[in-house]
Parts: C-alpha cells; sequence; structure tokens
C-alpha cells in the first residue's frame, strides 16, 4: 500500500460518513476496530477512564441501525461535514500506519448548526491488500466543553 | 404577563394535586424565583472531598446559577466559599479546579484571602486609612455558604434560613449508603473524569425523567431494541459484553417498570428500582462478594448487594445511581437551558471490573454523543418547544393519582405511577409559595 492510497483511504473515510453510506464506512473497520472520542487531552486508555464515545463494531452496528430507524432525535435529521487538512503518515510498518489529520467538523440539524475542530489520528492496517481501521482516535480540540448532543460520526 | 414575585396566590395556582401549569417550565421569571426559593434554601450538591484530597485543593461550580469554590482547609475540613472577590466582584477562580496554596488572590487587584475566606491582605491598604473600610461588606472576605459533607458528598445551602441537611433528606440518604457500602473500605473516589452534557431544556424535565418509567419504551426503543435484537441471535450462554448487560434492560417490559415501584419521600426525594431494576442482572463477581461479606457481615453485605436501585432523586440537584455508582448533577443555567454533569466514583477495595462498568455505563448513556441520552434531550426540548403552544395550558401528572398520597412522609407505589413529580412540585410549591 502506497503513502498515495493510504491518504486517499482517510479522505474517502470522511466521504463515506458525510453521504451516509455508513455500511460501507462500516466495513472499512477491522474486526477488533475501534472509534474513540476521549474526554480528555493524552487520555491513555477508555475502560478505566470514561469517553465521549468508545465503539467496537457491535456499537456501531447499533448506532448505525439506529440512526436508520429515524429515533426521536433524527427529526429533524442530522447532516455533517468534514473538511480535512493533508494527512500526515507518522510512522509505518509491520503495524501497518499511524496518521494524523486535523479536521473541521460541522453538523446541521434544522435551524442550527454545531462545529469541532480537533484532530482524527487513524491506526490502519492492510487487510487482504486493502487498508482497514484498526483505531480511528479523534481528539476533540473541546473536549471538556459542555457539548450539545453530537449525534454523527466525527 | 409577569408578576408572579408578589403573587403569592398566583403562584400557589401553577400547583394541583395532578397536573402543573406550564408556566412552571417556561416563565423566565419563575425559573429566577426559583432558584431564589427553591435552589438557594434546599441542600445542593456541589462535589465529592476526593476531588480535593489536599489543603489549597478547590473546585469551583456554579449553584443555582452563582459561582461557589469548595477548598480543603488546612485542618482537614472543606467548605464552600462565594467565587466573587470581596473588593469589585471579580469571580476569584476561573480554572474548574486547582490548587490555590495558602492564599486566594484576586487577579484584579492582588486582594487575598485566606482558605478559609478571611481577608489577608490588601495592597496599598494605608488608601483606606479613615475610610470606615471595617465597616464595609468589602473587610468579611468571602462569604461561606452553610455545607454539609455526607459519606464525601459535599451539599451546601445558599440561603442562611432553610432546614437543616439531616431534615431536609431525612430517609431518602439511605441510596448514598447503599452506594458506599457497596465498597468494602466503605469509600469511593470521583475517577475517570466528568462528562458535560448542556440540554436546551428545563432542569425539572431532566430531573421528572429519572423515575420517569414509562418512557424508557418509546423514547429508548431505538437504542435499547436494537440492543437487543443485535443481540437476539446469541446463544443463551454466550458471555454478554458489558455494553449488551447495559443497554438491553432499558428495553424492559412495562410490566418490568411497573414491578419495580416507586418510593417518596417529603421534600421530592424519591427512588424507582424499590424491588429490583435495569441493574438487576448485572454478572456476579464471587471474590468481592466474599470481601463484602468479610467487611460488612453476611446480613448487611447481602442487603447492599440485593439493593439495586435505579435512580434515587435528591431533590433537586443530584441523581445517583448507587448500583452503577455513577450521579448526575443538576445545572440550571436559564429557564431553558441545564448543564448535566455526570461523574463515577470508583469503590475502594472493590474490583476493577466494577469501575470499569462505571465508566462504560456513563459513556453509554450519560455522554453528549449517548445513543440513549440524545433521545431523553430530544423529548425534553419537544416538551420545552411544545409548551409554547395555547389552547391546553396545563401539563398532566395523573398517572395512578390518588388522593391519600397527599400528605405521606413515605410511600411506595407501582413503578409506572407519576407519583414522583407530584411530589416534587409538591415541595415546589411550598417554597415557591413562601417569600
Amino acid at each position: 500500500m502506497t503513502e498515495a492510497e493510504v491518504i486517499r483511504f482517510i479522505y474517502r473515510e470522511a466521504r463515506l460518513l458525510d453521504e451516509k453510506r455508513w455500511d460501507e464506512w462500516y466495513a472499512l473497520f477491522t474486526e477488533d476496530g475501534h472509534y474513540w472520542v476521549p474526554l480528555t487531552r493524552d487520555q491513555p486508555d477508555a475502560e478505566f477512564h470514561t469517553s465521549l464515545a468508545y465503539e467496537d463494531r457491535l456499537l456501531l452496528r447499533l448506532r448505525i441501525e439506529r440512526l436508520r430507524r429515524r429515533p426521536p432525535s433524527q427529526h429533524p435529521e442530522s447532516w455533517s461535514q468534514h473538511v480535512l487538512q493533508a494527512p500526515e503518515i507518522e510512522a509505518s510498518g509491520v503495524d501497518g500506519w499511524l496518521t494524523r489529520t486535523p479536521f473541521h467538523y460541522a453538523e446541521a440539524r434544522g435551524d442550527e448548526m454545531q462545529s469541532h475542530s480537533g484532530v482524527v489520528r487513524h491506526h490502519l492496517v492492510e487487510i487482504d491488500g486493502k487498508p482497514r481501521i484498526r483505531l480511528k482516535r479523534v481528539n476533540l480540540l473541546n473536549c471538556d466543553a459542555a457539548l450539545p448532543s453530537i449525534q454523527l460520526f466525527l | 404577563m409577569n408578576g408572579y414575585r408578589d403573587d403569592p396566590a398566583r403562584i400557589a395556582a401553577l400547583v394541583r394535586d395532578d397536573a402543573v401549569h406550564r408556566d412552571a417550565y417556561i416563565d423566565p421569571e419563575i425559573f429566577r424565583l426559583e432558584m431564589e426559593r427553591v435552589w438557594a434554601r434546599a441542600w445542593i450538591y456541589v462535589g465529592h472531598t476526593s476531588q480535593v484530597p489536599d489543603p489549597g485543593d478547590y473546585i469551583t461550580a456554579d449553584i443555582a446559577t452563582e459561582p461557589v469554590l469548595m477548598i480543603r482547609q488546612p485542618d482537614g475540613g472543606v467548605r464552600v466559599l462565594r467565587n466573587r472577590c470581596a473588593h469589585k466582584g471579580a469571580k476569584l477562580v476561573a480554572d474548574r479546579s486547582g490548587n490555590t496554596g495558602r492564599f486566594l488572590r484576586c487577579p484584579y487587584h492582588n486582594w487575598s484571602y485566606r482558605t478559609d475566606g478571611t481577608l489577608a491582605a490588601i495592597p496599598l491598604r494605608q488608601g483606606y486609612d479613615g475610610t470606615g473600610l471595617e465597616c464595609s461588606e468589602a473587610v468579611r472576605g468571602l462569604r461561606p455558604v452553610a455545607s454539609a459533607v455526607y459519606r464525601g458528598l459535599v451539599f451546601a445551602r445558599l440561603s442562611q434560613d432553610g432546614p437543616g441537611f439531616e431534615e431536609w433528606f431525612g430517609a431518602a440518604l439511605s441510596s448514598i449508603d447503599y452506594m458506599a457500602d457497596r465498597s468494602p473500605a466503605g469509600e469511593m473516589q470521583i475517577a475517570g473524569g466528568v462528562l458535560r452534557y448542556m440540554h436546551d431544556s428545563n432542569w425539572k424535565f431532566f430531573v421528572e425523567n429519572l423515575n420517569d418509567t414509562m418512557h424508557p419504551m418509546a423514547a429508548h426503543e431505538s437504542s435499547a431494541g436494537t440492543a437487543k435484537e443485535l443481540w437476539a441471535d446469541q446463544p443463551a450462554n454466550a458471555p454478554k459484553p458489558m455494553a449488551i448487560e447495559q443497554l438491553v434492560p432499558f428495553a424492559g417490559s412495562y410490566e418490568f417498570f411497573d414491578k419495580m415501584g416507586v418510593r417518596v419521600f417529603e421534600n421530592g426525594h424519591s427512588w424507582s428500582g424499590v424491588h429490583f431494576s435495569i441493574h438487576s442482572a448485572y454478572a456476579a463477581v464471587p471474590e468481592y462478594e466474599a470481601a463484602m461479606i468479610a467487611a460488612h457481615g453476611e446480613a448487611r453485605a447481602k442487603d447492599i448487594l440485593g439493593t439495586v436501585r435505579h435512580n434515587t432523586v435528591y431533590y433537586p440537584s443530584l441523581t445517583i445511581k448507587g448500583a452503577i455508582q455513577t450521579i448526575r448533577v443538576v445545572r440550571p443555567v436559564a429557564v431553558d437551558k441545564t448543564l448535566i454533569e455526570s461523574w463515577s466514583f470508583r469503590l475502594k477495595g472493590a474490583p476493577d471490573i466494577f469501575f470499569q462498568r462505571n465508566v462504560t455505563y456513563n459513556r453509554l448513556i450519560n455522554s453528549p454523543m449517548s445513543v440513549v441520552g440524545h433521545d431523553d434531550q430530544q423529548c425534553y426540548r419537544l416538551l420545552q418547544e411544545g409548551l409554547a403552544a395555547g389552547g391546553n395550558e396545563w401539563v398532566n401528572l395523573q398517572r395512578d393519582h390518588h388522593p391519600e398520597e397527599h400528605g405521606a412522609a413515605d410511600l411506595t407505589v407501582n413503578g409506572t405511577s407519576e407519583i414522583s413529580m407530584r411530589n416534587q412540585f409538591r415541595v415546589w410549591a411550598r417554597l415557591m409559595g413562601t417569600p
């Protein structure tokens, strides 16, 4: 897998979310993959510290199925837009790729829009010749702020 | 139309035995009066002593919309002070937590105070010679607030006058004991961070929802119901992930929630889950149970572990889940804005799995990214917006209303009754009607 392929993958991942192609997005994760939004800067783990989100495939599936059912909080429906800075590859080797991508995220719902910034760190591995997400860690700039409902995927 | 402040009869007319007028939730003047008459007179949760272990350690909070700080004293005690410089009124401490050393110093003019709030020094003090400063409010330093500590939980009462701490909470305090006594050492520590979730709705919608057992099967069908379906294909003996163990019970039946029971006390306090709860079926941990029996004796240990209350409401500011050692703290901001803080405790002497459960539960249920929380918050918001509609100015609280419940100081009824909400409004009306 080339550096260009890794970077293309990260852009595509965000695009799948914004287009609500959740099944395709879900398929990007490894069996043991996690989506993690820590509650504090430099949070070491998600087991002994609360996180804003820490989801394995089961919980991601739950989130996706729930959104499909248009629960009460999805009236009106939410829409997201990720704006990514060019990803940097921080490390690569037998364990895969570690990347760092500053982002801006907007989530719109009805007349309201919230926006957040931060850095997303991907740990990608190659499975059957394709990149897969072992960990997507989203470090929100305002992780310790009083936040409103954030309903879609950062 | 305004003018509740000087019209007790008009306030009294807001609360019927089985209904409440919408102004209780949407009128800004009522909100202001609530802060003065209900929140300032009640005992409000500030924080836990484990957050301020050393002298000079402090945390800050806004209780009843007023800034306070809780600070550890050199003698080991904890005080709650108004977070306001006695000089021009600047908030003294801006961080949410920290250590101030021996003195609190105002960043604006360097007035400084001891950790007990007394004035220590003023720069260029001779400038006040002959001005009568000794008679001013300023010389009296930071005004202390009445405070009480119960099992490490610190409460404060802003008003000089009001009920005593034990008098206010009475027998409802047992839920805090049952939570703390789940530690073989009888001690808890705040740990694992705080989730801060801003709700664009009145504080009472949140507090009422804690013992509203008729909403999960509607509002949480999409989350708990989906969790149940996702797990349905698994064999019965498959080890349940914590998330499944915690989310699926929210999809319990009406019968389940009804049989759970709800118990109400004077002054608005209550708990649901008198007989069992959504926390009853968590996997047992035998070595912990042995440690509990060693620490508390067999009878008390069984009593503690068999007590799995759902939510206990310490009216109006605190709700706790003793069985899972998480608390939710209500910080009203405006008539239609409420900050909910969710904290977890670590039980001293208990295996790690309990703390992992608490942290997981807190994240799954109380996070601004929670699939459960989103639908609660949406429902509160729909209430806030819907009550703007004319034609019917009354919020109905009639489910299982029976006249004999009036005046009862301690009553247990079926779990789906709306008695806890009626009970909250009884103390609300009494305090709001007293100027």
